[in-house]
């Protein structure tokens, strides 16, 4: 394996000038989400960083996430950033497959006990439906536990990875969870979304390149440099609505004029990404920029969380024939209730008379 | 069933958004201002990440129409294009990072006398010095 490489040594190898690695630098503490201030410090730890050995595993997945990080064309930044990493195992996008792959993820993994990043995509089903999802015959919850015992941190790619996604959605029918449902003794970063931005996804990456560390983390995991801004604050259709102008159909005047999608059930305000200002497709669009509101994928149970289509006020209410029901049968379980105490104190009085 | 004809449909072009409810525009070249003139007064430097900023559509072209183009045009080979060009007020440059595919990969405004990525890097002299002394070395000179 290349791990004894440092990152300098591969982007020289790779006929990189100091003019191109501090360009690199440049983006990729951009990528970081630190100030431009920062890129000599990025520079110097990039130099003499060690290539970190990495094993991704897929578990319960679509590839949605590992497509959004492989979909852009390479050379780019982010394609760097995976050449100076050693990635010693991925099924899906390695050459060998079955046991050779089997043995190589082996052999990596001994060589660099302690040390290895472990990627994770994908739920994992638990219980008596663990192996509804298996690798050459070992389940996923299985492989969970044996490659974590080594890895020095575990990333979560996606939202299933992180807190069980779509395979945790009602009903769960395997009994899928996240990794930290299960690995209580690694640290664990979160990279959450359906699929996460890839720059998000390698700017994590860069930062433990970097620095040899997690990044800062907040309650649910994630980087506080991704993952600390919320949707609603940073969105450009903000001012609209301030001034109460929302779109009410998707082809509607307001709708036409970009007004907020809060009316069309736009999860902005409880959701936590940095769609808003990094964007997808190279900083092309995102979802609220191009009509719809967000889903707010990057937040745990995101699809048991209600329609996407309703707004977030009436999300716990309902409508109002729903309501009203509610309220009459509340008022009829009080006065059954009500009934029944003055029942309990009748007969409790006529027991203290005797 | 009403057929499809039935239906209005309104074409509207331009969006007719108000630029000032959401323009970045502005308050950025307010940003520059103040950076520019802590260059002039203290020499110091300032750099700023414009991809990391909120902006919605039409507001880089309203910012990059607002600094226009100045004297200076340069085009580097290194990992990708990469286009630093100086806007109308000297002293503001703006910095483009494409990658291989020719999408952009990062942009910046520094506002500096001129982009440390513009001079030549003390390692790629040092190599060059090299290549250079051994390129004349087999002619004896």
């Amino acid at each position: 394996m290349a791990a004894s490489k440092t990152v300098g040594d591969v982007l020289r190898a790779n006929g990189v000038s100091r003019r191109g690695f501090m360009k690199f630098c440049a983006a990729t503490a951009s990528m970081m989400a630190l100030p431009p201030t920062m890129v000599s410090a990025v520079a110097a730890a990039i130099e003499n960083a060690r290539r970190p050995s990495v094993i991704w595993l897929p578990f319960q997945e679509c590839t949605g996430c590992l497509e959004s990080l492989t979909r852009s064309h390479t050379p780019t930044v982010e394609g760097l950033i995976f050449d100076a990493i050693s990635l010693d195992f991925n099924h899906t996008l390695m050459a060998a497959s079955g046991q050779r792959a089997e043995d190589a993820l082996d052999a990596a993994v001994q060589e660099n006990w302690g040390n290895y990043l472990m990627l994770v995509d994908g739920s994992i089903p638990t219980g008596e439906f663990a192996d509804y999802s298996c690798t050459n015959g070992h389940s996923h919850l299985d492989m969970l536990k044996k490659y974590a015992a080594g890895a020095a941190a575990i990333v979560t790619i996606g939202t299933c990875a992180a807190y069980g996604g779509i395979g945790r959605a009602n009903p769960n029918p395997t009994q899928a969870v996240g990794v930290q449902d299960i690995i209580k003794d690694k640290p664990i970063i979160n990279v959450p979304g359906c699929p996460p931005i890839p720059t998000v996804i390698t700017g994590v990456l860069a930062h433990y390149l970097t620095f040899g560390t997690i990044p800062e983390l907040d309650h649910h995991g994630r980087p506080m440099a991704f993952f600390g801004q919320n949707i609603h604050d940073r969105c450009y259709r903000r001012p609209f609505y301030e001034r109460g102008l929302f779109a009410k159909t998707f082809d509607d005047e307001g709708a036409r004029k970009g007004h907020c999608l809060y009316q069309l059930g736009c999860k902005g305000p409880v959701t936590y990404n940095a769609c808003a200002t990094l964007k997808w497709n190279n900083g092309v669009s995102w979802p609220v920029q191009s009509g719809h509101g967000c889903i707010g994928c990057s937040e745990p149970n995101f699809w048991d969380k209600g329609s996407f289509y309703r707004p977030l006020s009436a999300a716990y209410y309902g409508d109002a024939r729903t309501v009203g029901i509610s309220v009459a049968a509340g008022a009829a379980a009080g006065l059954a209730a009500a009934a029944l105490a003055r029942g309990k104190q009748k007969k409790a009085q006529q027991e203290e008379k005797a | 069933m009403s057929s499809l004809a039935g239906i209005g449909v309104k074409i509207e072009s331009g969006g007719g958004i108000e630029p000032e409810l959401r323009g970045n525009a502005l308050p950025l070249l307010h940003e520059i201002r103040h950076a520019l003139a802590r260059l002039v007064e203290e020499g110091e430097p300032t750099v700023l990440d414009i991809q990391s900023l909120p902006m919605g559509p039409g507001d880089l072209t309203r910012l990059m129409d607002a600094l226009g183009e100045g004297e200076v045009k340069a085009e580097l080979n290194c990992l990708g294009k990469t286009l630093i060009r100086e806007a109308r007020y000297s002293g503001v440059w703006i910095i483009e990072h494409f990658d291989g595919a020719g999408a952009i990969a990062s942009r910046f405004i520094e506002i500096n006398w001129v982009p440390p990525l513009l001079q030549a890097q003390a390692e790629d002299v040092q190599k060059g010095l090299m290549e250079l002394a051994d390129a004349l070395a087999p002619a004896g000179n």
